[in-house]
């Protein structure tokens, strides 16, 4: 039994040092496409997180994670970084460009920035991995504490994105890292959120990638572009 | 009595399928002052039930007299703005069938209102979360309905900012449910977290009410989280403001209100308190500061939606029975004569092409129709008294004062009077003057004029049933003095957020 759990020990090692190489490389990249592929990995290594969470867990609960592994695979390797993508080339083969070309940070400063919000993310993890993973009054710990600053780390270098980004696809691009560390936050602590609410919060996430694919889509047929930079006529 | 909880989102879900697949103008036309009066009566009926709390499927649904009376309130609410949305009816057979665009905006209202029921109705913090969330999404549409250049800027910043906002609270939820499963129960129940039963760990709990408070704070347009909210409430069309400021706010604040029980619970008043200080003077603040510059009529009452939410947020830090019902009596006066402003400023806009406060003059002299209930409705939003804010305004600093907050206290009232000279300078000078504007002046209206002719389809009707809106401001006038019915639902609601 102990070499399964150190199997799934490592397996869950893995899947969280993929996902923060993975958004590691979103930073470091300026090809949109580029960026998309690296999403479909990140998806796929949430779903191999949520699967050996899943099995290495309670009876009880698996048949119900693996079921939530393959909804996080659909949607997160499959669906969502089609609908980028294919938002993406439309953008492209309407003239807009291919490439992130109006970041703040160039890309060494984005790297150093990330070391930095990876370090902060294990500073204020701290409370959190300290509280899953005691189980206080004889709970459940929770299965992975120790990986829990990768969860935060996504998250913040989803805020990263979003703030040092200019272009509208490279915004979504941040909003899906950011929330792919929530939901590794969730496996990681929860072994993910009750059923009902995973496929709320899935089709919430679906329904806003898609508006702000419709959105980019009429800011470019309305503005020319779809820099951030060209939406400046509502101020104060 | 259970079964009476699926009404709302039903209801809801039913007129949303069917106004997006009729073809009847009618159905369209109707279809979100149905919903709006499903809710409004669910709520009343809820409100007046007594014995245990009516729940069902588990943790899913549950109404405790605070979910009833805001279920009343977004019913309410929604009401006055769809009700008065309504264009007047078109000649004999000009507009045989909707068109799809008109099937989409009425289809989004219905589902907008469905998810803010669900948001008030639910016991389960995940359901809550994701029912706010669908809010933004429905709206997001409704903010674009117009299309144009700003139109979509607006709508995509909300989208972007509002999204990662509740982010950051579903961030929150799963660490609250984190640690209710190393507790021993894995839940998400907002009344098993709440209990004070279960050993929640401490620092967890710390986090994730932390980042719940923070992310719905800032679809609440708390500041400094706020800047999406003057951009989207001024570009979306008036009613759909009127819900937005209205309620979908209000909604935003109920979950801050829940996390806030859960808090004093686990932690004690502390930390909340001091969040929910610091977010509503800095609103108030922002507020004050942009209203007394402010040149947009529909911008100048988004900030006074921000204002407004500051006081919300002051009320429920100062906590304690009084400042929470008077909290609950501010959000339905906030939420009726907003909506009626949003709605008569959709009004203005249609009849004088523009909502740039300096282009409006005399409109008391040329349109009374839509002068009278502009300055009956900011006499309310500023809290003149009979108006219910009024009293919920006073009870909240009284009650602070008395809590030991004398010197935030001292800074509402000072920055709710800049407010107050705010308001009434822009308000004066868009109503009063003479009806035909000086041969200076005449020129930028002639000039406004023409355009306003063709784009009048653009921005709706001019004018509109006149009886939704003397009943929202009918109501705020009153509400403040039926201490009987009233004030024994308003104790009951803040009664089952706990008494600290």
């Amino acid at each position: 039994m102990s070499a399964t759990a150190a199997a799934a020990t490592q397996l869950i090692a893995l899947a969280a040092g993929a996902l923060l190489v993975t958004s590691v490389l979103v930073v470091w990249r300026r090809e949109l496409s580029a960026q998309v592929r690296l999403l479909t990995v990140q998806g796929v290594s949430l779903a191999l997180l949520a699967v050996t969470i899943g099995l290495s867990g309670p009876r009880s609960a698996r048949a119900e994670l693996v079921v939530v592994a393959v909804l996080v695979l659909v949607l997160r390797a499959w669906l969502l970084p089609w609908v980028v993508g294919r938002r993406l080339r439309a953008g492209v083969e309407a003239g807009d460009a291919a490439r992130e070309d109006g970041a703040r940070l160039n890309p060494t400063a984005g790297l150093v920035a990330v070391a930095l919000l990876t370090t902060v993310a294990y500073l204020v993890s701290r409370p959190i991995s300290a509280g899953v993973g005691t189980g206080s009054g004889g709970g459940t710990s929770g299965p992975a504490a120790f990986a829990v600053p990768v969860g935060i780390g996504m998250v913040l270098i989803g805020f990263l994105l979003l703030v040092d980004r200019r272009r509208a696809m490279s915004q979504l691009i941040g909003f899906l890292v950011l929330d792919n560390g929530i939901a590794t936050v969730a496996f990681l602590t929860a072994a993910g959120v009750p059923f009902a609410v995973e496929l709320g919060v899935s089709s919430d996430v679906l329904l806003v990638v898609l508006i702000l694919a419709v959105l980019s889509r009429r800011m470019h047929a309305q503005l020319g572009s779809t820099t951030l930079g060209s939406m400046t006529e509502l101020k104060d | 009595m259970t079964a009476l909880l699926l009404l709302p989102p039903l209801a809801a879900a039913l007129v949303g399928a069917v106004a997006a697949t009729s073809m009847s103008a009618l159905v369209t036309r109707l279809s979100g002052v149905l919903t709006s009066a499903v809710l409004l009566a669910t709520g009343i009926v809820l409100l007046a039930h007594r014995g245990p709390v009516p729940a069902l499927g588990g943790d899913l649904l549950r109404a405790d007299p605070l979910s009833a009376l805001m279920l009343a309130v977004v019913g309410a609410v929604g009401l006055t703005a769809t009700w008065s949305g309504l264009a007047p009816r078109p000649g004999q057979g000009a507009r045989p069938a909707a068109t799809r665009s008109e099937r989409r905006y009425a289809a989004f209202v219905a589902v907008f209102l469905g998810a803010m029921s669900t948001a008030v109705t639910t016991d389960n913090l995940g359901l809550l979360w994701v029912a706010v969330e669908a809010t933004t999404i429905a709206t997001a549409f409704l903010v674009g309905h117009r299309g144009g250049a700003r139109s979509v800027e607006a709508a995509w910043k909300y989208v972007v900012l509002g999204s990662v906002g509740i982010a950051i609270a579903l961030l929150g939820t799963v660490l609250l449910y984190a640690a209710s499963r190393s507790a021993g129960e894995a839940t998400l129940s907002w009344t098993r977290l709440a209990s004070g039963d279960l050993p929640l760990d401490h620092g967890l709990v710390r986090v994730a009410v932390g980042l719940a408070v923070l992310g719905f704070a800032t679809k609440a347009g708390l500041a400094p989280m706020h800047s999406w909210l003057p951009d989207a409430h001024s570009q979306a069309p008036a009613p759909v403001s009127g819900l937005m400021s209205g309620v979908l706010l209000a909604v935003a604040f109920y979950a801050i209100l829940r996390i806030r029980t859960i808090a004093d619970v686990v932690l004690g008043p502390g930390l909340v308190r001091g969040l929910l200080l610091a977010a509503g003077l800095g609103s108030l603040a922002v507020a004050a500061a942009l209203i007394l510059r402010q040149r947009d009529h529909k911008r100048m009452l988004a900030y006074s939606s921000i204002e407004h939410m500051g006081v919300l947020a002051v009320g429920a830090a100062v906590g304690g029975p009084i400042a929470l019902a008077a909290v609950l009596l501010h959000l339905v006066g906030h939420g009726l004569a907003k909506a009626s402003l949003f709605v008569v400023a959709g009004r203005m806009l249609a009849a004088e092409g523009t909502t740039t406060i300096a282009d409006v003059r005399g409109l008391l002299a040329r349109r009374p129709d839509v002068a009278v209930p502009l300055v009956a409705g900011m006499t309310a939003l500023l809290g003149f008294p009979p108006f219910a804010l009024f009293f919920s305004e006073v009870a909240i600093v009284l009650a602070g004062w008395r809590a030991g907050l004398g010197w935030a206290m001292g800074l509402t009232v000072a920055l709710l009077l800049v407010v107050v000279a705010g308001l009434v300078r822009a308000t004066a000078s868009m109503v009063l003057g003479p009806a035909h504007p000086a041969p200076g002046g005449a020129v930028a209206t002639a000039g406004a004029a023409p355009s306003a002719v063709p784009r009048s389809d653009d921005h709706g009707p001019d004018r509109g049933p006149m009886t939704p809106l003397v009943l929202a401001l009918g109501v705020t006038a009153v509400i403040g003095f039926v201490a009987v019915p009233v004030g024994d639902v308003l104790a009951r609601a803040a009664a089952s957020l706990g008494l600290s």
